[in-house]
């Protein structure tokens, strides 16, 4: 990984500060054209912050939700989500990349990036994971009224009803 | 035909015409109906369509789309009505002043077309009264002119003073 990396100094600059700042939370990283990051759930809000502070990833692209019901491993986490960070005006991607159980809450990154507010609802509305600290945490996609989250893979395509 | 003339003066031959009131209602009714252009997906770009010079509306009376329910008597349904959409579509229909008519446009409104889905309605008729279904997807202009001519038909069996009678037949005691 390190010599695909070495093309990329802003990035790599930041996956090493990243490694030396948090050695312990960085579980697993890869290179795939773009540089994609396993951390630990609990320390999310620091190395996001971090990340956007101290290496100026100053934009925060998506929040992406997946579930893994179809395809759970071993001691594998029901849900990942994905955390897109874009650096301007360098033109560089990082992907951090959390796994979350059934019932879990992590923490909201709303603090570090305003965009991260609808992300974190629409994540809400569809997989029912809890954001703690969300200034605004109910759905947005799906009436008030509706129950069930419809992008889990156990949820049937034609709802409850 | 009095020009010139106060209207208590003899005329020599008149024109009249006999008919019921009935008819002479519905007739203006049918050649007057404004449409409440509603799109709430691609079924409204045929339904614009249609209104365009090319298909002509006005043709039939009708080029005269209103962009408030207030002011409309035809509810095109033209799109997929959507589960939080379909509140919205009830209450702008409730606004709308009697008598009014619903054309369900697009096998959406009719009953959920491509999209049998926890996010979708199946079929606005769950919630509005349908006086004329246009099947497609989307319908050509061609065909929600016929929708629309059919829907004429349908006015001009109507007898919108029924109910007018029935009030002053009631029994006085």
């Amino acid at each position: 990984m390190q010599d695909q990396l070495s093309k990329f100094p802003v990035l790599q600059d930041a996956y090493s500060a990243l490694e030396n700042a948090f050695k312990d939370s960085v579980l697993e990283s890869k290179f795939e054209k773009e540089l994609s990051v396993k951390v630990k759930m609990e320390d999310l809000l620091l190395i996001v912050r971090f990340l956007k502070s101290e290496k100026g990833f100053n934009a925060l692209n998506d929040i992406i939700g997946l579930d893994n019901l179809s395809n759970m491993a071993e001691g594998q986490k029901r849900f990942s989500i994905i955390y897109q960070l874009y650096k301007y005006p360098d033109y560089q991607r990082i992907r951090l990349v959390i796994d979350v159980n059934e019932g879990e809450s992590v923490d909201s990154i709303t603090s570090v990036y305003n965009a991260a507010n609808w992300a974190e609802r629409e994540i809400f509305d569809m997989f029912g994971i809890n954001f703690i600290d969300h200034p605004n945490m109910r759905r947005i996609y799906m009436p008030d009224t509706f129950t069930g989250f419809p992008l889990r893979k156990d949820f049937p395509l034609e709802g409850n009803n | 035909m009095i020009s010139g003339g106060a209207l208590t003066d003899k005329i020599d031959n008149p024109s009249f015409i006999l008919t019921t009131l009935d008819s002479m209602i519905t007739w203006a009714q049918k050649n007057s109906v404004w449409p409440f252009g509603s799109g709430l997906a691609c079924c409204a770009i045929e339904m614009v369509a249609t209104a365009c010079a090319r298909y002509d509306l006005s043709r039939f009376g009708m080029e005269v789309f209103r962009a408030s329910p207030r002011q409309a008597d035809l509810f095109i349904v033209a799109g997929t009505v959507t589960n939080k959409m379909a509140p919205v579509v009830r209450r702008l229909w409730e606004q709308m002043p009697d008598p009014k008519w619903v054309v369900a446009m697009g096998n959406c409104a009719i009953s959920g077309g491509p999209f049998p889905t926890y996010a979708v309605l199946q079929g606005v008729e769950k919630i509005l009264p349908v006086d004329v279904y246009v099947a497609g997807c989307p319908p050509t202009p061609q065909g929600l002119l016929h929708g629309l001519m059919t829907l004429q038909a349908k006015i001009q069996k109507e007898h919108p003073t029924k109910e007018i009678f029935k009030v002053h037949a009631r029994p006085t005691k």
